[in-house]
């Protein structure tokens, strides 16, 4: 292998200088971590696509044929499952994770570079396939992106038949695309993190990072485990999960199956997901924070406890996705228990991140507007979680447009404006160039006050009583008319912050020639990626030696030092000091 | 739902241990020089990626037996699996393969290339041997469809096996790339690592098959 993965440089290593070597048969961190973003965002543009699609036939009913309800559907799937795992997952790790674990903890590349450059190609394979079944006879699968059984493989369903099994084996391929890529993240982070790196001294990104990744190693399987399980019984008719069960008057031939053992793989997969996208946003909105108002982070210690105390409880909360499924009501209780103590953890995050703001130097850069705006959502959602982890509250409200606004405050908008964020934030690093500020900053306000403007009126809709998953309403006595314009302002609203969108498309792909040159290190941060010799940071990231770390992350506005910051590969100044509490015995 | 909750406790346990080692209680703000702290685990990236690749195949199987208890409870009508003798001679083949595996790595230790020569083509042949007999083991139970989509024990009997199998085969292809480099005169030194991996690896399949077949025998 032609890495010194941790070691310094004693002999020149031979860099790859061929155009297909260099950007795609790609060995290095940075380029499979930008082919990574690239494939995730562009599937995540076609999910953004079909939501505007089915917003079009909420806010307009009948209007737009081009949408029945099996597209409606199908859409649903597709949109949901694409956010969640290939778009977000996808960024988080395979993007953020690998651009930043190396260069965050002072590594060459990561320790397992042949791997990492094969989990990309079979991340792109599995994209494929998914997108594959827009293709096939009967579609996509329309099951909604919890594909429960028995629907999702009786005939009924749309696309039950090439389309489920296209999810279900992308979703195989993505799993093992996914295990390659958690393998070298966690193992870099334990191994490969250069001289002076503490785990305590780690940013809180790669903290945030390592523990999604773990969550995922470990609760991926539960996806595998159901996925595989579904295939056999939508191929080859075996009943692991379907029921003895009529369909459209004829007998399929299950037997004894149970559609709740599905329930219990799927969410004991599906709630760690959620932290696994929530994870590396927390550490990667700790560090924008810390950096744009030029404070160490509030409580840094209780962070990673948090990161770390949340991780372990995501694995038993699972079954508050499925109180209306029916449980013992000691069950309930102990979800419904379970649920409320892990919102401790996360308001502790909640407010250390304001506590960080208090009285600090705030530059208000358009990373730092959308690390703020994400404080904003992630409060907002995870409020309205409080109700839902409640089982009795839980009831009423969880087939409605409630739980659509919640979840979509609280994963959807919330880590997708610290994705924006973190990559206004890292461009500079990673492009040698500067975006453009007026356009980020109104794409910013697009998109935030936007995303208030579709999500906010949802919780009302919920508690009107609006249904989700549903086609159209029609005449439903019920509803008053003002539910109607909702829906149509909800809609408007949608398609404009999606029209935003290609603000910031633009901004980022003009910027790439036409951007002012980026000093190497923009936002004056102390973590290591912005202490690289070059910008971008060459092959191999650190030149001839190593860095060596001599202080956390976070030493911004040090009383007595010479500039607002001092990065961590600054040696400690005997007369000087530099940590906060220099010269306080404790 | 009982092996879930034995994961969960595992995975609790490791997070306290740790927590522990890695001393999260540092106060990295004081910015105290941690003399000769590289920080980083003094093991070989290949070992650790093991044992973090165990632990996901670990979670694996404990979903699926966990997957079979409750598909076993769940329903009415389970056929338990009337348990083919051949799986009692595949679990000793399996052994005496992990066996063959560390008297490999241990060969190839001590410098003794001969043997460990013989222990490398035994821990082989005994794992293909194991893969053979476990296609026995399905003509026993039921070789057609109609068996498998009759009897949800028989299916997920299929599906445990062949789940398992797969690992091996990941292991063999690994052991064989080894293999090829002993053959081509690498080395002893340089095999080390990857013999010694490979006799965890056997290990550890053998305590997942030990565990599976005892959720078969015994539940």
């Amino acid at each position: 292998m032609a890495y010194i993965a941790i070691a310094d440089r004693d002999a020149p290593i031979h860099d790859p200088h061929t155009f297909f070597r260099k950007y795609i048969w790609s060995q290095d961190h940075k380029v499979i971590a930008i082919q990574y973003s690239i494939v995730a965002i562009f599937v995540g543009l076609v999910a953004l696509v079909l939501s505007g699609l089915m917003r079009l036939q909420l806010g307009f009913p009948e209007q737009f044929h081009f949408v029945d309800p099996s597209h409606y559907l199908q859409f649903i799937t597709m949109h949901g499952m694409i956010m969640v795992i290939y778009l977000l997952t996808a960024l988080f790790l395979g993007g953020f994770g690998n651009y930043l674990i190396p260069l965050m903890c002072g590594a060459r590349d990561m320790v397992f570079p042949y791997m990492n450059m094969v989990s990309f190609w079979v991340y792109l394979l599995a994209v494929l396939v998914l997108l594959s079944s827009f293709f096939v006879p009967g579609g996509p699968t329309g099951a909604g992106w919890t594909l429960y059984p028995p629907q999702a493989v009786l005939t009924g369903t749309p696309g039950s038949g090439l389309g489920i099994v296209l999810m279900l084996v992308s979703l195989g391929i993505f799993i093992i695309a996914f295990t390659m890529g958690g393998l070298n993240y966690v193992t870099t982070v334990l191994q490969a993190r250069c001289k002076g790196m503490t785990l305590m001294r780690m940013p809180l990104s790669v903290w945030g990072i390592f523990m999604a990744t773990i969550l995922g190693l470990l609760a991926f399987p539960a996806l595998l485990v159901s996925a595989v399980m579904m295939t056999l019984d939508g191929t080859l008719g075996t009943s692991f999960f379907m029921p003895a069960i009529s369909s459209m008057g004829e007998n399929p031939g299950y037997s004894g199956g149970s559609p709740l053992l599905f329930q219990h793989l799927f969410w004991f997969f599906g709630h760690p997901e959620v932290y696994i996208v929530a994870l590396p946003a927390f550490g990667i909105v700790s560090d924008l924070l810390s950096t744009h108002a030029r404070k160490n982070i509030f409580g840094y210690r209780m962070m990673v406890w948090a990161i770390l105390a949340i991780g372990g409880l995501s694995f038993v909360v699972w079954a508050h996705h499925m109180y209306v499924s029916g449980m013992n009501p000691y069950f309930g209780f102990f979800f419904a228990t379970t649920t409320l103590i892990i919102a401790v953890p996360t308001a502790i995050k909640v407010y250390n991140w304001v506590l960080t703001l208090w009285k600090g130097d705030i530059h208000l850069t358009v990373p730092m507007l959308f690390a703020i705006g994400f404080i904003f959502t992630f409060v907002h959602g995870g409020l309205t979680g409080l109700f839902l982890g409640n089982v009795t509250v839980d009831l009423p409200l969880s087939d409605t447009y409630f739980v659509v606004g919640h979840f979509h405050m609280v994963m959807g908008v919330s880590p997708i404006l610290v994705v924006f964020g973190a990559i206004y934030h890292w461009y500079p690093k990673i492009t040698g160039r500067m975006w453009d500020e007026k356009l980020g900053k109104l794409h910013f306000w697009f998109t935030f006050l936007g995303t208030y403007a579709i999500y906010l009126p949802m919780h009302y809709l919920g508690i009107l009583g609006v249904p989700r998953r549903y086609y159209a309403l029609g005449d439903t006595a019920f509803l008053p008319d003002s539910v109607h314009s909702i829906n149509a302002a909800i809609t408007i609203a949608a398609l404009i912050v999606a029209a935003a969108q290609v603000i910031f498309l633009y901004n980022m792909i003009v910027s790439l020639r036409k951007g002012a040159k980026a000093p190497p290190n923009p936002w004056k941060a102390t973590t290591l990626e912005w202490q690289t010799p070059d910008t971008p940071p060459h092959h191999g990231n650190w030149g001839p030696k190593l860095p060596v770390v001599h202080r956390w992350a976070y030493d911004y506005s040090v009383p007595g030092a010479k500039d607002d910051f001092i990065p961590q590969n600054v040696p400690v100044d005997p007369t000087l000091g530099g940590g906060r509490d220099h010269g306080v015995h404790h | 739902m009982s092996n879930t909750a034995i994961v969960v406790a595992l995975l609790v346990g490791v997070a306290v241990w740790f927590a522990v080692a890695s001393r999260l209680t540092a106060k990295p703000w004081e910015n105290r020089e941690q003399p000769g702290d590289v920080g980083a685990i003094h093991t070989a990236p290949a070992r650790i990626g093991l044992w973090i690749f165990m632990a996901v195949v670990t979670s694996l199987f404990a979903l699926f037996l966990s997957a079979y208890s409750m598909r076993m409870h769940q329903s009415v009508g389970w056929c338990h699996l009337t348990i083919p003798n051949i799986l009692w001679v595949n679990t000793l083949v399996l052994l005496a393969a992990s066996v063959a595996m560390q008297l490999a790595s241990s060969a190839v230790g001590r410098g003794s290339r001969r043997f460990a020569q013989a222990a490398l083509i035994a821990g082989g042949g005994l794992s293909i041997a194991f893969l053979a007999g476990q296609m026995l083991a399905w003509q026993a139970v039921g070789p057609s469809l109609y068996f498998i989509q009759g009897s949800p024990a028989i299916a997920f009997f299929y599906v445990l096996t062949i789940a398992h199998g797969l690992h091996l085969i990941g292991g063999l292809y690994v052991l064989g790339r080894a293999s090829l480099r002993f053959a081509g005169g690498a080395e002893l030194i340089d095999l080390r690592q990857s013999l010694s991996l490979c006799a965890i690896y056997w290990h550890f399949l053998l305590l997942v098959w030990l565990a599976v077949f005892g959720v078969l025998l015994f539940l």
